[in-house]
């Protein structure tokens, strides 16, 4: 059903453009050379790749931060190009997202309470009670209390931080949220909680996730679709058991290569192979 | 005889809200030639007790132990002097963010001529000569040009490679890397990795990996020390660890792999109820 896709991106294309120095020849740098794929509602589709890929300049064109160099890019059906219209605030509230470091993507200076309520005073007409209301239900949502409302982030641990991070995403009742590497800053038993959080907020919300990510245990357990980029470019897109039962590309095999196991019979053959 | 043993090392720091103990009574040790993963998250003091040998602690670090040698040398007593003699030369170690532990002022070679300069009596020429080939034997692309090169004109990979040649660069006996992949791509990580073990492999020494990652203990470590908040939970071999898991941190620790998951959620520490019985 063609309403089922939130989010559409067709060839998108990004470049930037650098200088050495005020008469230098300008030098053209690719990041993504032409990525399409779409996104159906309430499914999560997991981007992987190393650094330099182009998965958070994808993250930046989809949030609506950074206009695409070409392309289009159709969110709910509608047609977006921020470099030629200004936004509305409906549309700014569609898409929200959440960084990978809880303690660079927060304020030390502002209470979680206004961390919260920030997006909703910007981009909602609510008064300043209703405000603070959905606040005290979203911290509630996202397993903290409402006496955390006027602490500071310095006073929480990384893990609480980061659900204060979606707590702030979710407050103006995006459909879709960008993960940026969501739980690679966190303990491993933390990174458990926030992925079970997630889990149960997507059925509650029903919420579409694109979740950025370069742990492929962690894509394995969240993704329903994957998509391996590689400098710029998709070199794999599937479903979740096409990528991790089947993969087709070279590199993405050798990423599976790469990932380290902590299965029983590697750890066997290991020992073995060393002896 | 072990190269290191630490037995009963308690460390604990001065903080506004009073005295913190970050490390209570923990005791390993670790031989030469052997590999020995220190896992744990972070608040269980797995840095803290090799930055306690190293003689890195802060001043409002204190620190007592029944033991703490190296080679048969007590750290606890030793002069300063001595220690600087054995610091950086016979026990090295590795940090986490390469980037931010190198000194962006001045260029990989200079840094690495440092060590040199400190430990060996070798020559301005001879030094060059280690210099480059010590980063040819970290798998650096041309080793001769990147001594001229600042961190930043290198990336995380290349930066790690240079803080693992310095670290060698006097032959340690010991060599310790504090969670050295975690700030690095998959394929870089392994890269690293299988670098690391190879030059254990080659030179005998002892390695000390600290990760909160079980997955890079599963691929690195001959014998694992599990902690939990500033307490030793667990010590085994790795295949008996991974195989049959006899403390429940461990076993929580392993749950919450996502590839273990069994079902929609993922088992969490606290669902294992840890209490002080956790403690080993």
């Amino acid at each position: 059903m063609a309403d089922d896709i939130i989010l559409e991106a067709r060839n998108l294309v990004r470049e930037y453009r650098t200088k050495e120095g005020i008469f230098g020849k300008e030098h053209v740098n690719r990041a993504l050379k032409g990525i399409s794929f779409s996104l159906e509602r309430g499914k999560t589709l997991a981007v992987v790749g190393e650094s330099g890929c182009g998965k958070s300049t994808l993250a930046r064109i989809l949030t609506l931060i950074d206009p695409a160099t070409s392309g289009e890019l159709l969110i709910e059906g509608n047609p977006i190009d921020i470099s030629k219209e200004k936004l509305s605030k409906d549309m700014r509230s569609k898409v929200q997202i959440v960084f990978q470091n809880p303690y660079g993507s927060l304020n030390p200076r502002q209470r979680v309470g206004d961390v919260l309520t920030e997006p909703l005073m910007i981009n909602t007409t609510m008064s300043p009670a209703e405000r603070r209301d959905k606040a005290m239900e979203m911290l509630v949502k996202v397993g903290l209390g409402p006496e955390h409302f006027n602490r500071y982030p310095h006073m929480f641990s990384g893990g609480q931080r980061q659900r204060i991070a979606i707590g702030r995403a979710l407050v103006l009742n995006p459909s879709l949220l960008i993960l940026d590497e969501p739980v690679s800053a966190l303990d491993l038993s933390v990174q458990a909680q926030i992925l079970n959080l997630l889990a149960d907020l997507q059925d509650e919300f029903n919420l579409t996730y694109l979740f950025i990510s370069h742990d492929l245990s962690v894509v394995r357990y969240i993704a329903d679709k994957v998509m391996v980029m590689y400098f710029g470019e998709v070199v794999e897109y599937g479903t979740r058991d096409e990528v991790f039962g089947n993969p087709q590309h070279e590199y993405t095999q050798t990423l599976f290569n790469a990932t380290p196991q902590a299965d029983i019979a590697h750890i066997k053959a290991r020992l073995a192979a060393s002896n | 005889m072990a190269l290191l043993e630490i037995e009963n090392l308690t460390v604990e720091f001065d903080t506004v809200d009073g005295r913190f103990r970050a490390l209570d009574g923990v005791s390993y040790s670790v031989d030469p030639g052997e590999v020995l993963a220190v896992v744990g998250e972070s608040g269980s003091g797995k840095s803290v007790a090799m930055l306690a040998v190293m003689g890195l602690l802060a001043n409002n670090g204190h620190l007592w132990a029944d033991k703490l040698e190296f080679e048969g040398y007590d750290l606890l007593t030793m002069s300063a002097k001595k220690r600087r003699e054995i610091i950086g030369k016979d026990i090295s170690m590795i940090f986490q963010e390469p980037i931010a532990s190198l000194n962006p002022c001045f260029t990989v070679g200079a840094q690495i001529d440092e060590t040199l300069k400190e430990h060996t009596k070798m020559s301005r020429g001879e030094r060059k000569t280690r210099a480059i080939e010590l980063l040819d034997s970290v798998g650096m692309p041309e080793s001769a040009k990147a001594l001229k090169k600042y961190p930043h004109q290198m990336s995380g990979g290349q930066c790690q490679r240079v803080m693992i040649a310095m670290a060698i660069a006097c032959k340690p006996k010991l060599l310790i890397a504090d969670e050295p992949t975690t700030a690095l791509d998959v394929t870089i990580q392994k890269q690293i990795l299988d670098l690391l073990l190879d030059l254990q492999h080659e030179s005998g020494m002892g390695l000390i990996m600290i990760t909160h990652d079980m997955a890079v203990v599963a691929e690195t470590a001959d014998r694992v020390v599990v902690q939990y908040k500033g307490k030793k939970m667990e010590e085994a071999d790795v295949l008996s660890l991974f195989e049959s898991p006899k403390n429940p941190y461990t076993k929580a620790l392993l749950s919450a792999l996502p590839e273990n998951a069994t079902g929609d959620r993922l088992p969490t520490v606290s669902d294992f109820h840890l209490g002080d019985e956790g403690a080993a």
